[in-house]
């Protein structure tokens, strides 16, 4: 077991992933000379040189597709979005050709490819540059996403990813990629569409996925503190997601907070609340609760850029409201 | 079809008549060194108050880059023409007109600065001054650019087919977003539509640590424009009067003929990408070849040679323009935070509180 951070935990899965298979290649803005812009790639371009570790130009829509293409005959591509807000140029290649090329062919063809980038707010980048769209992608048929919250998981996850024979996309966080954890040392992959319950509880179910996992188990503590059992579900997958695990711990508890960075409208946590709801109906006692960021685009000024997101007082908050207790 | 001119104007600027530069009297060229000067100063400052943590996020600066801005948009009648431009803002949101203390306010985050706190310095805008932004998506404005350019033309031929559009549309950009498809769709849509727009690549050598050289299939990007049967024009970015007069031919063109322009500056940014970048891919030799070419150096010398500015006028021109970046701090620091019901303003027409 080694502690080691979000950002050296995925540098770790792509630098063994391609060393293991010569089919696998990493391309994007940045990635090779400058090391990654948020360095996620460091010194894999030392080892494994500019045929395997391939910098672009500023052109999304275009080498996103050239992977669709290279994945298509055989190649198992890893395209890194500089961040996911500059993905919104690649949506085209993405939905209409990665997702539905199976489908389209008759099941001839697979596109064995992973897109990866940070998603979500960060700090005082605007609106352009603060979005998280983990909607955009989890409403695909064809696209798998996960989203993983801790540096075990962002090893695992995407080793997956990469060996996965569907188009894989992966929300990091730009926030997340300084954060350390324990990583086993032995190699594991850790499997797409299965949530991980975090924390065991009875009083009221706490589900997510991403960077808030943090914030929500930081608020499970302040709940333990007043006397409130939380239990704690972090999604991991957001397609396919783990249903089970959602009605298991909806109906363990029957009450359940939702906890989505994203803003609330279509988003996964919307469907997340809905599917608690729809399979835990008989035993809730109280309306699913969402925490969504602020239904608004992302404002500059840090006092505003802090109120649109979820925080650990309005979690807290909504698992009073879940639990009618008096804040 | 398109006509495959691509002339190449001389990079001098016409001869000097006796107290004339460039075709500009002294005071008009006092005024375009103190803008240069009032940017490099107002970018300076800038990046102090990012490492006083006044400033946060990403914060690209303009130092060495102030001939174009300067230059180009001096070649503009502002109140019909427009400009747009990327996240490296500052240079022509100032350029414009707009005010410091309404930018510095912006980049602090507060109520009083020019997008309410709400932009930052990405996301620079004065409807008034018709500077359009401050966008930060790479290239996202080209095509925008492109559409106020159509308005133009639109309006314009109000009056009849063929006639003169209302004013042109300046479009600054880098040498990363050039190889952008939204580029490349928009000069055909311009070309074809004959829509009055000046396209300006700063190529300022990187785009973050990506020299422009190794991603791009040209070495020369005024020749893009051939592929479009536009005019493309190259001209020394460090050098204002020089950007001046082909941005000043671009816009003629652009309103008589509906011919749209590609010019290619060639400039160089002193700073990192953003505050953010350690700069290990260039070398110190690199900045400081292009720093012995500074533009405001470069006018001020010409200017000197020719008995236009005075060693007491130039430093009247630095104590003037370092005093409003000066209040422009103090202003800034005296706003106050945005209210926390602006979360939900400007967002519709009509507010939609939640
Ligand atoms: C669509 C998109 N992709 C990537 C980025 C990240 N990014 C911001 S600036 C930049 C480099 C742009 O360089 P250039 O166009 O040369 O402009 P300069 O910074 O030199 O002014 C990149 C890759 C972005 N903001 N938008």
């Amino acid at each position: 077991m080694s502690v080691i951070t979000y950002r050296e935990a995925l540098n770790r899965a792509l630098d063994e992933e391609l060393a293991r298979d010569d089919s696998v290649f990493l391309m994007g803005e940045e990635v090779a000379e400058y090391d990654g812009a948020y360095k996620v790639s460091k010194g894999l371009l030392a080892k494994y040189g500019a045929r395997r570790v391939v910098d672009t130009p500023i052109t999304e829509l275009g080498f996103t597709g050239l992977g669709v293409g290279a994945a298509m005959v055989g190649l198992r591509p890893v395209i890194e979005w500089m961040t996911h807000n500059f993905a919104l140029l690649a949506l085209d290649q993405v939905v209409n050709e990665a997702a539905k090329l199976r489908s389209m062919s008759g099941g001839q063809f697979k596109v064995p490819i992973v897109f990866r980038g940070p998603n979500g707010p960060a700090e005082y980048l605007g609106a352009q540059h603060s979005q998280a769209l983990a909607s955009y992608w989890a409403h695909v048929p064809g696209l798998k996403v996960v989203a993983p919250a801790t540096p075990a998981d962002a090893y695992g996850l995407l080793k997956s990813a990469i060996r996965d024979d569907d188009p894989v996309v992966v929300l990091e966080a730009e926030m997340a990629y300084s954060w350390k954890g324990e990583v086993p040392d032995e190699e594991y992959l850790t499997p797409i569409g299965k949530a991980d319950l975090k924390r065991l509880g009875t009083d009221v179910s706490i589900i997510t996925f991403g960077k808030p996992l943090k914030m929500v188990l930081e608020a499970a503590d302040a709940l333990a503190a007043e006397g409130v059992s939380a239990e704690v579900l972090d999604l991991r997958t957001v397609r396919p997601l783990d249903e089970a695990a959602i009605r298991e711990t909806a109906r363990k508890t029957g009450r359940v907070v939702v906890v989505d960075e994203s803003w609330p409208v279509a988003s996964v946590g919307s469907h997340v609340a809905h599917l608690a709801a729809r399979d835990a109906f008989d035993r809730l006692d109280a309306p699913v609760e969402l925490v969504s960021g602020e239904d608004v685009p992302m404002p500059y000024n840090h006092g505003l850029e802090l109120a649109a997101q979820p925080s650990v007082a309005k979690i807290v908050a909504a698992a009073r409201r879940a639990l009618y207790k008096e804040s | 079809m398109a006509d495959k001119t691509n002339p190449k104007p001389s990079a001098q600027a016409p001869l000097a008549a006796p107290g004339r530069l460039g075709g500009l009297g002294k005071a008009e060229l006092l005024e375009l060194l103190r803008r240069m000067q009032l940017i490099r100063s107002f970018e300076e400052r800038a990046g102090q108050m990012y490492g006083l943590r006044k400033i946060g996020g990403f914060c690209h600066l303009y130092n060495g880059q102030e001939a174009v801005g300067v230059g180009a948009i001096s070649a503009l009648d502002l109140s019909t023409d427009y400009v747009l431009t990327g996240y490296r803002d500052h240079g022509h949101a100032l350029a414009c007109g707009m005010d410091p203390k309404a930018i510095m306010a912006e980049l602090f985050g507060k109520a009083s600065g020019s997008s309410r706190g709400k932009g930052g310095s990405m996301h620079l805008f004065d409807a008034e001054r018709h500077f359009l932004g401050g966008n930060g998506i790479v290239g996202a404005q080209i095509p925008v650019a492109t559409g106020v350019a159509f308005a133009q033309a639109y309006r314009g031929r109000a009056a009849g087919e063929g006639a003169k559009p209302t004013g042109a549309t300046l479009c600054f950009f880098g040498d990363g977003a050039i190889h952008q498809g939204a580029f490349h769709e928009s000069l055909n849509l311009a070309r074809i539509w004959k829509l009055p727009a000046v396209y300006v690549v700063e190529n300022n050598q990187w785009g973050m640590g990506t020299s422009w050289k190794r991603v791009s299939s040209l070495e020369e990007f005024h020749r893009m424009a051939d592929s479009y049967g536009m005019v493309g024009v190259d001209v020394d970015g460090m050098d204002l009067l020089a950007v001046r007069e082909v941005v000043a031919a671009a816009r003629k063109r652009a309103l008589d003929e509906g011919i749209p322009t590609l010019i290619e500056a060639e400039t160089y940014r002193y700073k990192g990408h953003s505050m953010s970048d350690p700069q290990k891919y260039r070398s110190r030799e690199e900045v400081d070849e292009y720093r012995s070419r500074d533009p405001i150096v470069v006018l001020k010398d010409r200017m000197a040679e020719a008995g236009l500015v005075a060693e007491a006028e130039w430093e009247a021109i630095v104590k003037e323009t370092d005093a409003l970046v000066d209040e422009s701090v103090a202003f800034a620091e005296a706003g106050a935070e945005p209210a926390p019901g602006a979360l939900y303003e400007d967002i519709y027409a009509m507010e939609l509180q939640p």
